[in-house]
């Protein structure tokens, strides 16, 4: 009578387990899947014409130069924007966020912007600028990827100035030294391996976003290093070319998709590293 | 003279400071300002749109350009069908996730495997669209959907939401590839909980005779329920807002119906499809709706989820 309780519990144990080893393969199966299609499709479409050429019309052979070209120029443009505005937010609520109302309902509010549907953004960078201006531009998109880029670096800012040791900031407040330069020249810098992870991810997640470019950037089949004219984009081109029913445009979609994927996850894991260093050497 | 320059350099660095914590304030106060600034603009846009249609706009499956009749319950029942069956497919899975990589992986594993799985939120959005329509889709047609039908379509009750032309894409595909990409999000906050339970309580019911699994169910999840529940809203909150990858594979027809296998649409993907191409005010104001109605519903579901996330948070403070 115990036995079969004690089986049943053992069974359950091990089927409990099974399950679970059997969902991490599960995740495991469609990275690796999703991976493998992209490098097979990717791989033979990768040319140097990629790199040295311009979106063609359809039915013809081109690159993607214009694309990758504007992809780069917005997302640093970008990140140029958000960062310094998120780094000193994200500094405010680590030093001055102790008392009042606004760093805890700002750490809320950021927390939810950190997953809020990036399509909206773009709608609301169309609503203020894009239709102001009249027409499509690039610095519309560079816009609103700065936008995005904002709270994930107040959330690591904020993050790894915490992790820092308040006997840092005591030692040089007995020394004599004002809150600002503590701030600036011994908190911040302390932090800065972490606060770069950051900024890293941010980049990540900024190149591959799609949405937020549809309605602002949207698309150029030319050559453009004017940031106030539609500019082509890699996410969108590869939306508009994989949607398009030719085998050349098609076939650019999947060499875009592998660009952007693995320099997407190369970025993931070199943040990953770098914080890793940062964290083992404390 | 030395007191004089002090106080002068005392002065200039008081000043310096108030200024460096007013400019670290009123970046802290944009963040509120921003939110503040998508909400009126998206309400002033869709002011067109709320003065002709009302509230009937939330009910009304029609969706006419041609005649300016606009209504939003197709989009709002894809995007809620496309979430649920993404979370019913992402739970479990997450689950194991994290119990895998909270008990059983050996430790040399550990940090690989979980890195692994956070890459699969690394991977853009339409980059699972693509790989979706490409090579999801024609493999789902041809090999699950024909088995669908023939054996859970034929069922009572449940059996119409799984009957349907074997088209590969539609509401269920939708919910398939929105489930892998929200795993990642809900198994790495789960993990993140399990971690904060005191080893204390899970050594006395080893000493006690449990088995893992007994552990993870009885003592784990009902210390972390707040937070495990807190992740799910995240992931939930993900799947609602998601774009590109539905875009890709969800059929964008605004059609009610009632299988899982018939093209459907989101909000987000009717947005992504319409937004650049729509004439006119009234569908303009129609779409920003759209919008304003996804952020409002991602919102409180996001504020819900951060809200169970701090509770837990809270806790393990007092624990300690």
């Amino acid at each position: 009578m115990n036995n079969s309780l004690y089986n049943r519990r053992r069974l359950i144990n091990a089927a409990g387990l099974v399950v679970s080893v059997l969902a991490m393969g599960f995740g495991l199966f469609w990275l690796c899947w999703i991976l493998w299609t992209l490098l097979v499709n990717g791989l033979p479409a990768l040319t140097p014409a990629v790199f040295s050429q311009m979106t063609p019309p359809p039915g013809s052979s081109g690159g993607l130069l214009n694309a990758i070209a504007g992809s780069l120029a917005m997302t640093l443009i970008g990140t140029l924007i958000g960062t310094p505005i998120g780094i000193l937010a994200g500094t405010f609520l680590a030093e001055f966020g102790q008392r009042g109302w606004l760093a805890p309902l700002t750490r809320f509010i950021n927390d939810v912007l950190l997953s809020a549907p990036s399509i909206v953004i773009g709608m609301f960078i169309y609503e203020i600028y894009v239709l102001k201006i009249g027409h499509f531009a690039g610095w519309g998109g560079a816009l609103a990827l700065a936008l995005l880029v904002i709270p994930i670096v107040i959330r690591t800012t904020e993050n790894m100035l915490r992790l820092v040791p308040v006997t840092l900031r005591e030692a040089a407040s007995a020394l004599g030294a004002p809150q600002w330069k503590i701030i600036n020249f011994i908190t911040l810098r302390a932090a800065r391996a972490g606060i770069i992870t950051g900024v890293m991810l941010a980049i990540a997640r900024i190149s591959g976003e799609t949405a937020p470019l549809l309605f602002t950037a949207l698309n150029n089949q030319f050559w453009s290093s004017n940031m106030n004219q539609p500019m082509a984009n890699l996410p969108v081109v590869i939306f508009q070319f994989a949607m398009s029913p030719y085998d050349d445009w098609q076939r650019l979609a999947w060499a875009g998709a592998l660009l952007i994927t693995f320099s997407v996850l190369t970025l993931n894991i070199m943040a990953r590293v770098l914080f890793r260093q940062k964290v083992a050497s404390h | 003279m030395t007191t004089a320059l002090r106080e002068a350099d005392h002065k200039k660095h008081s000043l310096l400071d108030s200024l460096f914590r007013n400019l670290t304030r009123a970046a802290a106060f944009g963040v509120l300002l921003l939110l503040a600034a998508i909400i009126v603009s998206l309400i002033m846009g869709s002011m067109p749109a709320i003065h002709a249609f009302g509230f009937g706009f939330l009910s009304s499956p029609d969706w006419d350009p041609v005649n300016n009749k606009f209504g939003a319950l197709v989009p709002i029942a894809g995007t809620l069908a496309t979430s649920a069956i993404a979370l019913i497919i992402a739970i479990p899975v997450s689950f194991g996730i994290a119990i895998f990589l909270t008990e059983l992986s050996p430790g040399f594993l550990r940090r690989p495997l979980g890195v692994a799985i956070e890459l699969l939120a690394g991977i853009p959005s339409i980059i699972y669209g693509m790989w979706g329509l490409f090579v999801f889709v024609p493999m789902f047609a041809d090999n699950v959907e024909p088995w669908l039908n023939s054996h859970i379509g034929v069922l009572p009750l449940i059996g119409p939401f799984f009957s349907g032309p074997p088209m590969g894409i539609g509401v269920l595909t939708a919910g398939i590839i929105l489930a892998v990409m929200v795993i990642p999000f809900i198994a790495s906050v789960m993990r993140d909980v399990f971690e904060v339970v005191p080893p204390l309580l899970k050594e006395s019911a080893y000493g006690l005779g449990s088995t893992t699994w007994e552990v993870m169910w009885k003592i784990v999840l009902p210390f972390t329920k707040i937070g495990v529940v807190g992740g799910i809203m995240l992931g939930l909150g993900r799947a609602l807002g998601e774009t590109m990858a539905v875009t890709f594979v969800i059929g964008n027809s605004h059609e009610l119906s009632q299988s899982l296998l018939m093209p459907g649409n989101s909000i987000a993907s009717a947005l992504a499809n319409e937004f650049t191409e729509a004439y006119g005010e009234l569908y303009t104001s129609a779409l920003i709706e759209l919008g304003l109605i996804l952020f409002f519903i991602t919102f409180v579901v996001l504020s819900l989820a951060r809200y169970m996330l701090y509770k837990l948070g809270l806790q393990e403070g007092k624990a300690s």
